[in-house]
């Protein structure tokens, strides 16, 4: 590996940027996804940062079933994100669709419109949780690369 | 930069709930069309606005809402009146024990069952510990959107203290599901009383520090007062509700004027504020903090003893009832009406926020486009509890012939023909 090649590793694993995009959820992972990086828990002690635009992130963070209205936004977000990229889908709505299973205008889960690296389950998924899908996705980038 | 291979085609559009004037299109020739949304770092739920801006002056603003439809309503038909006790539960995360309760009360009703004492002093419990954490997350929020960061930080730890005596009040952070028709689930030991005071005595000396703050804080008054400016008269005319109306001198509360759960007897004050803008709200906002805390040592004072719930039937006898909620946005309405089956027929949601929005664009009128952000979180919105329907662009309302043969196109369009189907099952039979 060459020393660049390290440095960039290194770069990418301790500043993880994250932007977070709501795919018609119901808050409540939302407010968990915030509550993780607040004083409480403080996930900006990892080096993730909450960005506004999907230029600048690294992993998107997702929470809700996708709805219909919502699908062809977050494949376009997913598409303006710079290589290399990560999404991790916080709750079970965004794992599977949880309760709206079935509703006319849930398509299910976020790997229904674009593929998913982690899955965060809970109702809503605490701020712990959140934390240690996180850490597990770096980690996972740690041993791949 | 090479594409990571999409296994997932991006497939045709789906053209739904685009009103026919929402566009990006200047309308006029000094105009100029910003669009902001669905994904922005302001809100953190989707929404679309284009605004019109003469310079940096907002002339309207266009809204698209809608990305967060799930179609719960119709669900709640298909389910059980107590499954969809914990599906409207997920209406919204943030008063989640609101639409439960909602919900809940109204079955009661028609089930004319009779709530025990003791379940509906635990309900008012939870509900004010709801409202401490909501009105937190909103000051914390209103601090972020007028770039004030360290008072999010610091009422968003503090709310992990009212979030705490919810966890351990009912095992879950968010989603409570303390409700169940005919009462609640859980019970309040004394020790767990004994750790809600201690935690409600913390956040009421820091809710007076928040109170000095907003008093005294020169850059945060002058930030906020001024803004967003909604009139009695304007905000009785456009149906404000909740701290968004009370800020304006609208003297409503769903608690005091139709009292439900414990708070018939129980002693509180209407905070209301007559400064009609985003200091108002906030102003009213910390002062329900306050009353919140009166309340909550008032509840854990006279718990009556009894038991927790009442048997509820499994068939809901025929009727409808309209349930009223005081939420932390303000009132919240549900229908429900019976047809004496397992399943309601018509479950119907009218969320605060819905009646708050209207008030939005009269707040905006005229004013500079850096407001817009707080002028909007100062509502409180919350879409999820709005985005109750969506019409369908290019087709009007349908009554049920139309929709029914437009169903039959559809699927033969598909390549599927029921008609055919049944008339080979008829003769195979």
């Amino acid at each position: 590996m060459k020393v660049i090649d390290k440095i960039i590793r290194w770069g990418r694993l301790k500043s993880p940027w994250i932007i977070h995009f709501n795919t018609g959820a119901c808050n409540a992972c939302d407010i968990e996804i915030i509550a993780a990086l607040t004083p409480r828990f403080d996930l900006e002690r990892f080096g993730v940062q909450l960005k506004g635009t999907p230029r600048h992130a690294d992993i998107l963070v997702c929470s809700g079933p996708v709805t219909r209205q919502i699908k062809d936004r977050l494949q376009r977000i997913y598409c303006q994100m710079p290589e290399p990229k990560f999404v991790v889908a916080v709750g079970s709505c965004a794992t599977s669709g949880g309760v709206f299973q079935d509703c006319y205008n849930v398509l299910g889960g976020i790997d229904r419109a674009i593929p998913v690296d982690a899955y965060i389950p809970g109702c809503p998924a605490s701020p712990q949780a959140i934390i240690d899908g996180v850490v597990k996705l770096l980690k996972k980038l740690e041993e791949s690369e | 930069m090479e594409e990571r291979n999409l296994k997932y085609p991006i497939g045709p559009r789906h053209e739904i709930n685009v009103p026919s004037d929402f566009s990006f299109v200047p309308r006029a020739k000094d105009e100029v069309r910003v669009p902001i949304g669905p994904q922005h770092p302001a809100l953190k739920e989707p929404e679309s606005f284009s605004v019109a801006l003469r310079g940096e002056r907002i002339m309207g603003v266009d809204v698209k809402i809608g990305y967060n439809h799930r179609g719960i309503e119709k669900a709640c038909e298909q389910r059980s009146y107590i499954q969809d006790l914990y599906l409207v539960e997920r209406i919204c995360g943030i008063c989640s024990h609101t639409h439960a309760t909602c919900f809940a009360q109204g079955v009661e009703e028609l089930a004319g069952l009779a709530v025990p004492k003791r379940a509906l002093y635990i309900r008012s419990l939870v509900g004010e510990l709801e409202r401490i954490h909501s009105h937190l997350l909103w000051l914390g929020v209103a601090g972020h959107e007028i770039g004030f960061d360290t008072l999010l930080m610091y009422s968003w730890r503090d709310r992990e203290l009212v979030m705490d005596a919810l966890a351990l009040l009912s095992g879950n952070r968010v989603n409570y599901g303390i409700n169940q028709i005919g009462g609640v689930r859980r019970d309040v030991t004394k020790e767990q009383a004994t750790e809600i005071l201690k935690a409600v005595d913390k956040l009421e000396e820091q809710t007076k520090y928040y109170i000095q703050i907003a008093m005294e804080e020169t850059t945060l008054i002058q930030r906020l007062s001024g803004v967003g400016k909604l009139s009695h008269d304007d905000a009785v005319r456009l149906g404000a509700i909740g701290p968004t109306g009370r800020a304006s001198g609208v003297d409503r509360d769903v608690r005091r004027d139709d009292p439900y759960a414990a708070y018939g007897e129980l002693a509180f004050k209407v905070v209301t504020d007559g400064h009609n803008d985003v200091y108002g709200r906030t102003i009213v906002r910390l002062g329900e903090l306050l009353e919140s805390y009166a309340l909550i040592r008032q509840i854990i004072k006279n718990l009556p003893d009894g038991p927790l719930a009442v048997r509820a039937p499994r068939k809901i006898p025929a009727g409808e009832a309209l349930s009223r909620y005081e939420a932390p946005r303000g009132e919240d309405i549900h229908y429900i009406k019976s047809n004496g089956g397992e399943k309601p027929e018509r479950v119907k949601v009218r969320a605060p926020t819905l009646a708050n929005i209207q008030s939005v664009a009269k707040m905006l009128e005229d004013r500079y486009l850096a407001d817009l952000p707080i002028v909007v979180a100062a509502i409180d919105p919350c879409f999820s509890c709005t985005d109750r329907t969506i019409a369908v662009a290019g087709r009007g309302a349908m009554n049920w012939e139309e929709l029914r043969r437009y169903g039959i196109e559809w699927y033969r369009g598909q390549g599927i023909d029921f008609s055919r189907l049944s008339s080979k099952l008829g003769r195979g039979a």
